[in-house]
């Protein structure tokens, strides 16, 4: 919640000196709080009140970066408790565990699966986003080992996993270019670990158990002057999870409550691996910026990934596909041409669709500012005229010999009036993209 | 200072609706299934009462339909039967109730006449004791016929009937009125409308309590997100006491999943992507998944395997998390 006009005025000195260029405090305080004003304008302004009312025109939730140049993952500078008050910022990163305990050829072997973890659905590039290193062998050497190991064979972000501070203080020098988020700093160790972060610029995850001694702990912390924080509740459960980073949200953005304003860190506990999915969703859906996972299965990635991609789209403004002619497989002069919009989804249903078909064929989404076609006939975005004309424009007629459309079966009412303007024949397609398999053989097979 | 959480005074909670009647009751389940009571968000168990968990009803059809291989595979032996369809349902995959959808009635598919739809309904009544959700075939003239005498031949089953839609919900809410059954809303993911379909019906003297909310989902990656923003603000809504928003809300979760290309599609196809077995598995139980926190009460779901891991799922977010 920013601060209201009246609240900044009682923060200033109240002389109405106007050499801010503004006749009253006031009339100074109401620009600040509508962000017309800097406070640098005052002159005398009182410390104590800049820094109360520098922090409370902060972001209520911090921005933490983890690693550094083009796979740097910026976590937190989140606003909203809904996705439809206005969108989510920041994608959560995904961090996969990779143990030490594990043998050099397994770290090697499972660091280069990670490393292949990407795909490509929809026109949109998911990607995972750092190996979190675990310290699970008795011996500290091994951690040493295996992050240089880690970090020799992926460019992607480092979480080291240590929380003592002997295991980890060799480590982080080697490696504390990448900007690794170190994990974690808890009640009977975070004097040595701030030190550590601090030294070496790297973020830090603070460990509590419970809520209150979160709090505790990370004023402790930024008492020591450090800022870098993600925070992790110590919930292990499901359910305590889903309340505690609900909690920690709501706390931050709704008062502002500063010991909570940065993001939240989330790991799994399920064993079986789609279990482990299923709880990952509930984090992705409950305020986690940071998921430490198990399993490193496409099969099990791409839904995951693809639910993130989801939540974080802009629910202000649809997704689109560009307006051009789209060849579906391999297409000659005799392939069927579908005309759709350019609503994201609308398009890919249909191109999903026109795949499964097995025929050949082009496809052409008529830009309607994203709309689907009901949404866009209604709006009078896609009508006779726009279509024609776009088919014109994109020269389709030069790609293929026959002339003939097939338009979406809710807009049947086009056809006439289409085929009058472009004196191609138009035919009426089903009204689900999912009638196209059938309908293409009937009419292409 | 000690810290102070942040917890919502809700106005009201959801309608709670009852499905399935006893024997006690004018009916012949084993027992009925109550959705919906909550209180607060979806699991915020810390600041109101969720009194009753999230139930995966399981789809039997009564024809044998079109399904994709890895959802054939775990019912080969019974498609062809809805009555041992729905008891394999409910007795080794674990199914809370049954929802029966009449797809054999489409006349432009098998065209079933209205006595084979009614005796599917029947044999499903016979074959299993838990409540039965019985939907048409999506034809509007035909649905009314077949819904109409199935509301009549299951009188005192206390179904839940659907779909009833802006354009068409006077026919089955005179149904379900007059046999006393449970009506399906359905809207096309729009909260006006939703809210709109809701106030026709209980004009129509429909109890609110009697009504379950369809909002048209879409799955994951194919507009899930517009399904769950509606529904984030369809529960918000009934919190703060709209009663037209605030009925229970379902979510055909299988069907949508199991139409996408990702749910399907063979590892030749998309090398990339990884085993379609497992990938079909959660793209179904990630819908269902990430739609329990926007709020579903009632999932309609398929693959026994996602029926599983969405139950467990459900078993520990209704683990109380009270302060």
């Amino acid at each position: 919640m920013a601060l209201t006009g009246l609240e900044i005025y009682k923060q200033l000195p109240k002389k109405n000196c106007g050499e801010c260029g503004t006749p009253t405090c006031l009339a100074f305080a109401m620009n600040l709080a509508a962000g017309k004003a800097s406070l640098d304008a005052c002159p005398y302004v009182s410390p104590e009140a800049r820094e109360a009312l520098e922090s409370a025109a902060a972001p209520p939730i911090a921005k933490v970066i983890l690693g550094t140049g083009d796979k740097a993952v910026e976590m937190g500078d989140e606003t909203e408790l809904f996705r439809h008050d206005k969108r989510f910022n920041h994608e959560p990163a995904i961090a996969l565990r990779v143990s030490d305990a594990l043998s050099k050829d397994e770290v090697l072997s499972r660091v280069q699966s990670i490393n292949d973890l990407s795909f490509d659905r929809v026109g949109q590039h998911y990607t995972v986003q750092a190996i979190a290193v675990t310290h699970d062998a008795q011996e500290p050497e091994a951690f040493v080992q295996t992050v240089e190991l880690v970090a020799a064979n992926t460019d992607l972000n480092l979480v080291l996993m240590a929380e003592d501070p002997a295991v980890l203080t060799p480590v982080v020098p080697k490696v504390a270019a990448r900007k690794p988020l170190l994990y974690a700093a808890n009640v009977n160790n975070y004097e040595a670990m701030v030190s550590l972060a601090k030294e070496h610029g790297c973020p830090l995850a603070v460990k509590a158990s419970g809520l209150e001694e979160l709090a505790g702990l990370v004023e402790k912390i930024t008492g020591l002057g450090y800022k870098q924080l993600v925070l992790d509740p110590g919930a292990r459960s499901l359910s305590r999870a889903v309340a505690d980073f609900t909690q920690i949200r709501r706390l931050a953005i709704k008062k502002r409550f500063r010991p909570f304003g940065y993001p939240i860190m989330a790991l799994t506990t399920s064993t079986d691996p789609l279990a482990e999915v299923l709880e990952a969703v509930n984090y992705i859906a409950k305020y986690a910026s940071l998921i430490v996972l198990n399993t490193i299965a496409k099969a099990h990635l791409l839904p995951l990934l693809s639910w993130r991609q989801n939540l974080y789209t802009d629910p202000q403004v649809p997704i689109r596909v560009e307006e051009k002619i789209y060849e579906v497989g391999e297409v000659n002069e005799n392939s069927p041409v579908y005309i759709t919009t350019n609503f994201s989804l609308t398009y890919y249903s249909v191109e999903g669709e026109v795949e499964s078909s097995r025929i050949p064929s082009y496809i052409i989404p008529v830009d309607t500012n994203g709309l689907s076609v009901l949404t866009a006939y209604a709006d009078g975005k896609f009508d006779a005229e726009k279509i024609a004309s776009v088919i014109k424009k994109l020269g389709i007629e030069n790609k293929v010999k026959h002339r003939t459309l097939v338009i979406p079966g809710l807009v049947a009412v086009l056809k006439g009036k289409l085929e009058d303007l472009t004196g191609w024949k138009v035919l009426v397609g089903p009204r689900e993209a999912s009638g196209i398999p059938s309908f293409a053989r009937n009419n292409f097979a | 200072m000690p810290l102070q959480l942040l917890k919502e005074k809700n106005r009201a909670a959801v309608q709670k609706v009852t499905l399935g009647a006893t024997k006690e009751e004018g009916g012949t389940r084993t027992h009925t299934i109550t959705i919906g009571g909550d209180a607060a968000l979806p699991f915020h168990h810390f600041e109101g009462e969720i009194p009753h968990r999230p139930v995966v009803a399981m789809e039997v059809q009564d024809i044998e339909p079109d399904w994709p291989d890895a959802l054939k595979k775990c019912f080969v032996d019974v498609m062809k039967e809805p009555g041992r369809w729905a008891e394999k349902c409910v007795k080794e995959y674990g199914a809370d109730l049954i929802y029966l959808k009449l797809d054999g009635a489409d006349p432009e598919g098998a065209n079933r006449s209205v006595e084979d739809c009614v005796a599917a309904v029947k044999e499903v009544l016979q074959a299993v004791g838990v409540p039965l959700i019985v939907v048409g075939c999506g034809d509007a003239e035909k649905d009314k016929e077949v819904l109409e005498a199935v509301a009549e031949a299951a009188a005192g089953e206390n179904l839940l009937l659907g779909n009833a839609e802006q354009d068409n919900y006077k026919s089955l809410t005179a149904a379900c009125l007059v046999h006393k059954h449970n009506i399906i809303a359905r809207s096309p993911l729009d909260i006006n409308i939703c809210k709109q379909l809701n106030i026709l019906i209980t004009e129509m003297n429909m109890p609110p309590n009697r009504i379950v909310i369809d909002p048209s989902i879409g799955s994951l990656g194919y507009g899930i997100e517009y399904a769950y923003s509606i529904m984030e603000r369809t529960r918000l809504g009934a919190l703060q006491g709209d009663k037209m928003l605030s009925m229970p809300v379902l979510c055909t979760v299988g069907y949508e999943a199991w139409r996408t290309k990702e749910a399907v599609a063979p590892v030749s196809d998309f090398p990339g992507w990884g085993d379609t077995e497992e990938r079909g598995i959660l793209w179904e139980a990630v819908t269902a998944t990430a739609l329990l926190q926007a709020g579903a009460h009632l999932l309609l779901m398929r693959h026994p395997k996602a029926v599983a891991l969405v139950k467990e799922n459900i078993e520990k977010l209704m683990v109380s998390n009270a302060y």
